[in-house]
Formats: structure tokens, C-alpha cells, sequence
């Protein structure tokens, strides 16, 4: 999972994070990745509010649950993924039907800068998604530096 | 020669879940030796867009006056169903 790597921002992966609300950890996320200089002041803001017209919580196969929010393109200005692990499941509403909600403990922030691009970095994230395993293997891990060598390591 | 069939692929803001749906729904017609036009786009330009379209694909709910069939399915992302999806569609175009 080399596009996802290279994409991941290490100081916006937050490992067991104790989450208030799924608006508590999309800011969280967003924070580092506006303080890494991959995003607009604009974007958490319009994250937050898209989530809410739009979102992105996925019932998955196994126990985890997990959502991908992400906003438009103009709120970015350069590609980036930030992740959160959290050690309690907070309620996301589901992307096929948003009056369902979703226990989501896996959250992947996209900064997205233009349509295509990022084609096999999103890829390889639905490849997470579809694997439970590895889902469980990632909630257990304590440092980026190890989450980034677990995913490099996967093939897809 | 036949006509190549159109299918719309949409989500929230067409840059992210249509591009995974796009790309898998390619993959799997390409393996079946079936040629498509795909195109993506956001939800809202759904109705707008949806004259030219055979079928609709979409993660997300859209709304369409006319009679287009739509798959709504997280199928190509979670990949829970993705094969009875995939089967939904090649049905679907063989009409």
C-alpha cells in the first residue's frame, strides 16, 4: 500500500484516540493537517458541514466500522490522508443511508486536490476497508512509524 | 457494432468514492469483455446529467425523474456484495 504511505501524513495519524464525537475527531485531524500545510483554514469547517449533508460512515465485514470524510478540492493544497484509530466508536451517519448512523472507530481524513489523481492511494484504502484483519492488526498499533511499516508491507 | 453503454457514477463531491466505484466497475466489464462509457460526478449534478445515462451507480442517495435504473452501494468500497453487484449491473446492460 505504497500510494497510501506516501500520502499519510505522519503527524496527522492519531493512534488511539479517545474521540468526543465524530466532529471532535474531524477537527482533531484537520488541525494537523492545516498545521502541516496541506489544507485551507476553509477546510475542516467545510468537512464538518459536508459530513453533515453528505456522510461518509461505511458499516464494514468485521467489528470496526469506519469513515472516510473528505471535502472539495478547493479547500486543498496539497494531497494528503490524516487517520485516526479511536478507542471509543462515535457515531457517523451511513454514506447509502444517512438516516442510519454507523459505530465508527477508524477514520481516514482525504485531502483531495484534484478528481483521478489519487486514484491508487483511494484504492488502497477501500483495500483496507475490505480486510478486517488488518483493520484489527492497525487498532492495536501505538506509533506511526509502525503503522506506516504495516502498511507498506501489505500488497494492494 | 453495438452502441457502448453510458453509466454515471456519483458521490458526494465525485472526487473520491465515484473514482474507487469507477475504476472497480471498469476492472470487472473489462473481465467480462463489456465496453462502457463511465463517467463521475457529484450527486446534486445527478439530475442534470442523467439523460445520456443507461444506469446509474452512486454511494450516496440521488434523485432521478426519470427511468434510469440506480445501484446505490457501498459494495465497490467495503466490498460486502460486491459480486451480486457487479452481476446487478452486467444484467442491467444487457438490456
Amino acid at each position: 500500500m505504497k500510494a497510501l504511505c506516501n500520502l499519510l501524513v505522519k503527524s496527522a495519524i492519531l493512534l488511539n484516540y479517545p474521540a468526543k464525537d465524530a466532529g471532535d475527531v474531524v477537527s482533531a485531524l484537520g488541525d494537523r493537517l492545516l498545521a502541516a500545510g496541506l489544507v485551507k483554514d476553509s477546510f475542516v469547517q467545510a468537512a464538518l458541514t459536508r459530513e453533515q449533508s453528505m456522510p461518509t460512515g461505511m458499516p464494514l465485514n468485521g467489528k470496526i466500522n469506519a469513515a472516510i470524510p473528505h471535502t472539495d478540492v478547493e479547500h486543498v493544497l496539497k494531497p494528503g490522508v490524516a487517520m485516526a484509530t479511536l478507542t471509543h466508536p462515535v457515531i457517523f451517519h451511513n454514506m447509502a443511508s444517512p438516516e442510519d448512523t454507523v459505530e465508527v472507530k477508524l477514520v481516514f481524513l482525504l485531502a483531495l486536490d484534484q478528481p483521478k489523481a489519487q486514484i491508487e492511494m483511494l484504492q488502497e484504502i477501500a483495500g483496507v476497508l475490505q480486510n478486517p484483519s488488518l483493520i484489527e492488526t492497525l487498532m492495536n498499533i501505538n506509533s506511526p512509524d509502525e503503522l506506516i511499516a504495516t502498511l507498506k508491507n501489505k500488497a494492494g | 457494432m453495438v452502441e457502448k453503454k453510458n453509466i454515471l457514477v456519483a458521490c458526494g463531491t465525485a472526487i473520491a468514492t465515484s473514482t474507487v466505484v469507477a475504476k472497480a466497475i471498469e476492472e470487472a466489464l473489462y473481465d467480462r469483455d463489456i465496453s462502457v462509457n463511465i463517467r463521475q460526478c457529484k450527486a446534486s449534478e445527478v439530475p442534470s446529467l442523467a439523460q445520456d445515462a443507461d444506469l446509474i451507480v452512486t454511494t450516496t442517495p440521488v434523485s432521478v425523474d426519470k427511468d434510469i435504473p440506480v445501484i446505490q452501494t457501498l459494495a465497490f468500497l467495503t466490498g460486502i456484495g460486491k459480486e451480486d453487484v457487479i452481476e446487478q449491473i452486467v444484467e442491467i446492460l444487457k438490456d
